[in-house]
């Protein structure tokens, strides 16, 4: 039996056409867009097209596209280059408790350069409350960085709504939308953003290439400095061929979302219900309505997650786990404990994240396989009692 | 990122379970760690005739748990008591740098487990309830520190991985 992967947070298999977009362009093209011969502009022809297509699966003008080396840059740049270009007017940043680590990272090397951060609590979904965001602005407040839905959780915030406040106080407002967009609509017009990031290995692109979306007159300084590529925003000679691939996913993406999205839905909520029924003592992480329809997050007491990931993985499944001993790092998810789940249970967590290339067969093997692997963990762990399964 | 010893080990665990009449009980790290084990032995003349263990914990903590109990069984108290941490990781083939905490657990339950042993066998009796309530707790706010998780929490960390404490910064708030 093949694998069955579903770490699709982690990355994504390339489509098929993705692909083949990128072989040709490495068969027929490897001119410099900046240069103005026949060469050098087949390049550039290339680089239009890419940007037109990243730009309509987000319904912004393609000249608000920066392409970038992924999701940590973009994030990188909005953060940093707003907080560079606006330092004049302030120096105060606001942001939430469960944001990803390029998010909280960016804004730890900003605090060493004098400048203040605002960490917005979250509540038990992991949603961040409007009117905190509201009362959290100062006069000196030059920037608000909330995400759009969460890579461990899958909670999706309310942009929309945070967008009209950041409005009306004229505040400069970016949103992680790395693990959204690709997956679910994102419209940058409807949303109110001024800054949008977004990475390619999420919907079946490339990895290594991403880009931030700048909606006009939002003043970013550039996080690279050279020359005059990306409209002097980004420099450094483009990654043209995963920039192809990522344009071709971003209209695979547009084109096969209406298809995809009830798909992913019932197959989560195949594997949601499946478990409940089939595994006491478990916790489903982030919001129940308002979240991402390929990501689940379960909880289960008393074992931790990487024992539970490496006999999933001896069966041939694939998923991640967000518990300390994890991913290199012993700390319990910032994430999980900001939603109020103790150390403990946080420990023992699964992020199973759907992907177009599943199926029901491969939810029903899941739910074959995980409940003797969970009851063979609770039987050699010290904090399960018997008396728990009568 | 384990090796073959620790992968078989891990899949196929030596000596899981409980000794409902054991001579001696140790029990080390807590959830909040995201380790802990507890190591049951049975002791005949001055020999551990038969042990156990349960173990919560990662991929590492459940092939040292199994690792230790089959290094200490048939072992006299005082050779047992020899067995270092060191020993555990290397019959093990290794251990990734970040996981070396886990064989610190093993050793400790250990001997923890031979000195219940030897305490009862004085008439000293410790309350296992109260220990670990005692190692839980023991965290405080400014110096947050579990002994069986060797990383030091980072100075913007906002809060303690280990006690749950919330570390408060200046810039916060």
């Amino acid at each position: 039996m093949g694998l069955i992967y579903l770490d699709h947070l982690s990355a994504t298999p390339l489509a098929p056409q993705v692909k083949q977009a990128m072989i040709n362009h490495i068969n027929t093209i490897y001119g410099n867009p900046v240069s103005d011969h026949q060469v050098g502009q087949a390049a550039s022809q290339a680089l239009d097209q890419a940007r037109s297509q990243v730009a309509a699966l987000i319904n912004a003008d393609p000249k608000e596209i920066v392409f970038t080396s992924g999701g940590t840059e973009s994030v990188n740049h909005a953060i940093k280059g707003v907080a560079i270009g606006l330092r004049e007017k302030g120096r105060r940043i606001i942001t939430s408790n469960i944001e990803h680590k390029s998010v909280l990272n960016s804004l730890r090397t900003l605090r060493l350069l004098d400048y203040q951060v605002t960490s917005l609590d979250v509540d038990q979904y992991g949603l961040v409350d409007p009117a905190a965001v509201e009362k959290a602005i100062t006069p000196d407040t030059i920037l608000i960085s909330i995400m759009l839905a969460n890579n461990e959780i899958g909670t999706m915030e309310p942009i929309a709504d945070i967008a009209k406040i950041t409005k009306k106080h004229k505040i400069a407002f970016h949103t992680d939308a790395v693990d959204a967009v690709g997956i679910i609509p994102v419209d940058v017009k409807e949303l109110g953003v001024n800054l949008l990031s977004l990475a390619a290995n999420q919907f079946y692109g490339p990895p290594g290439v991403g880009a931030l979306y700048v909606s006009r007159g939002t003043p970013v300084w550039p996080l690279l400095d050279g020359g005059m590529q990306e409209g002097k925003r980004r420099a450094g000679t483009e990654n043209l061929i995963c920039i192809v691939g990522m344009g071709v996913a971003a209209e695979i993406a547009k084109a096969e979302m209406p298809e995809r999205l009830p798909r992913l839905q019932a197959l989560k909520e195949r594997l949601r219900q499946g478990i409940l029924a089939r595994v006491p003592e478990i916790q489903i992480n982030g919001h129940p309505t308002q979240c991402l329809p390929h990501v689940l997050s379960v909880s289960f007491k008393y074992i931790e997650g990487e024992s539970l990931m490496l006999m999933l993985d001896e069966e041939g499944i694939e998923v991640a786990t967000r518990s300390a001993c994890a991913s290199g790092s012993l700390r319990a998810s910032h994430v999980l404990i900001s939603t109020g789940l103790d150390f403990a249970t946080a420990q023992g967590t699964l992020l199973f994240s759907l992907g177009t290339d599943n199926t029901e067969a491969d939810v029903d093997r899941v739910l074959e396989v995980l409940p003797p692997i969970v009851q063979t963990l609770r039987d050699m762990s010290p904090l399960y009692k018997k008396e728990h399964t009568a | 990122m384990y090796s073959e010893i620790v992968m078989d080990h891990f899949k196929n665990p030596r000596n899981v379970g409980e000794i409902s009449d054991a001579d001696g009980i140790g029990e080390v790290g807590n959830p909040v760690c995201g380790d802990m084990m507890n190591v049951y032995i049975k002791v005949e003349g001055d020999r551990i005739a038969d042990v156990k263990f349960k173990t919560f914990g990662c991929g590492a903590a459940i092939a040292v748990s199994s690792m230790i109990t089959e290094m200490a069984k048939g072992k006299t108290l005082g050779d047992a008591m020899k067995i270092t941490n060191k020993d555990v990781a290397e019959a093990l083939g290794g251990l990734p740098q970040n996981k070396l905490h886990c064989s610190n657990l093993g050793a400790d339950a250990l001997h923890l487990a031979i000195k219940n042993y030897l305490d009862r066998k004085a008439g000293k009796v410790p309350d296992l309830e109260v220990d670990r309530e005692a190692h839980v707790k023991g965290a405080t706010p400014e110096g947050c520190y579990c002994p069986y998780c060797s990383k030091q929490v980072e100075e913007e960390s906002p809060f303690c991985i280990f006690c749950g404490s919330e570390i408060p910064h200046e810039h916060d708030h």
